[in-house]
């Protein structure tokens, strides 16, 4: 990762917090400042989609022509990504607890993600059980395009399929009027790109170790 | 009278002293104190950056400490 890119993503994000808790946001019932947590909430889910995508991308090169790199990239892509699924989760219930009652509300977009989360586990289950490493890299891609397929219609159609308290679903797609504010949109879009480009640095670092010990095991060998 | 005079100065001095709002440092305390929230939360993520920062250079310096990629 260039240094460019990490500076951009300091910089974005002291803005997000900066600009998220102390420009304007609409006043409304209910969520009141609770509004605010949209900076924070949902960028580790924006920025969870782009690190599966990634992820995605380098399980199909996988496939396409096998190298321990790419292997190493679909995988720790994957980890950051579990880790903003996490948060994500973690986050809106916290927020679902105080505006929609209680932190486990059985909206159909939080189920969807719980079974995302437990998708996305199993693909380290199924690492972990393979002793012999081209075998795991190869089924473990094939699992990973699996799971991204599967991920997709838990988190953005069946929600819009059925009545869910997320905004911009059930039946209306796209962004909800409060969220489409203009005002909120000059916080909330350098948020997404930042919280998304660290987890990007961070799964970078974590690949970058992943190949220091493939290459202390080289030497070993040698 | 002296002692009338000496009520209207009590009465009156304090009232005067209130009279006008006296400027002090006072960006921090105003808003319900959000500004607190958001130097807390500046400070938190710049020491976790620069946390973040360190192992980035850490695992630089090992990397250059390998000997060159040959072909993996």
């Amino acid at each position: 990762m260039k240094t460019w890119v990490k500076i951009l993503c300091i910089a974005l994000l002291v803005y997000t917090i900066v600009g998220g808790f102390l420009l304007e946001v609409p006043r409304l019932n209910i969520v009141n400042e609770s509004i605010r947590a949209l900076y924070f909430h949902v960028p580790m889910w924006f920025g969870m989609i782009a690190l599966f995508t990634v992820s995605l991308v380098y399980s199909i090169l996988y496939l396409n022509k096998p190298a321990f790199k790419r292997d190493a990239f679909a995988v720790e892509f994957v980890h950051a990504g579990i880790v903003l699924n996490i948060l994500g989760l973690t986050t809106g219930m916290i927020w679902a607890n105080y505006t929609w009652g209680s932190p486990w509300h059985g909206d159909p977009k939080q189920n969807g993600a719980a079974i995302a989360l437990l998708i996305y586990l199993a693909y380290f289950v199924l690492r972990g059980s393979i002793e012999n490493e081209d075998q795991k890299a190869r089924l473990s891609a094939v699992y990973n395009i699996f799971a991204y397929a599967a991920m997709i219609p838990l988190l953005f159609i069946i929600p819009r399929m059925t009545s869910s308290m997320h905004p911009g679903n059930g039946g209306n797609p796209g962004f909800n009027s409060y969220d489409l504010d203009s005002r909120m949109r000059l916080v909330f879009y350098p948020a997404v790109i930042g919280w998304t480009l660290l987890g990007v640095w961070i799964a970078i670092l974590r690949v970058r170790v992943r190949f220091i010990s493939e290459k202390l095991l080289n030497l070993e060998h040698d | 009278m002296t002692k009338f005079f000496k009520l209207l100065c009590l009465l009156i001095l304090p009232a005067s002293a209130w009279a006008q709002p006296i400027e002090m440092a006072d960006t921090m305390r105003s808003e319900g104190k959000i500004y607190v929230v958001v130097a807390i939360l500046l400070l938190i993520f710049v020491g976790l950056i620069t946390y973040l920062i360190l192992l980035d250079r850490k695992i630089t310096k090992i990397e250059k400490k390998l000997p060159p990629d040959s072909n993996s």
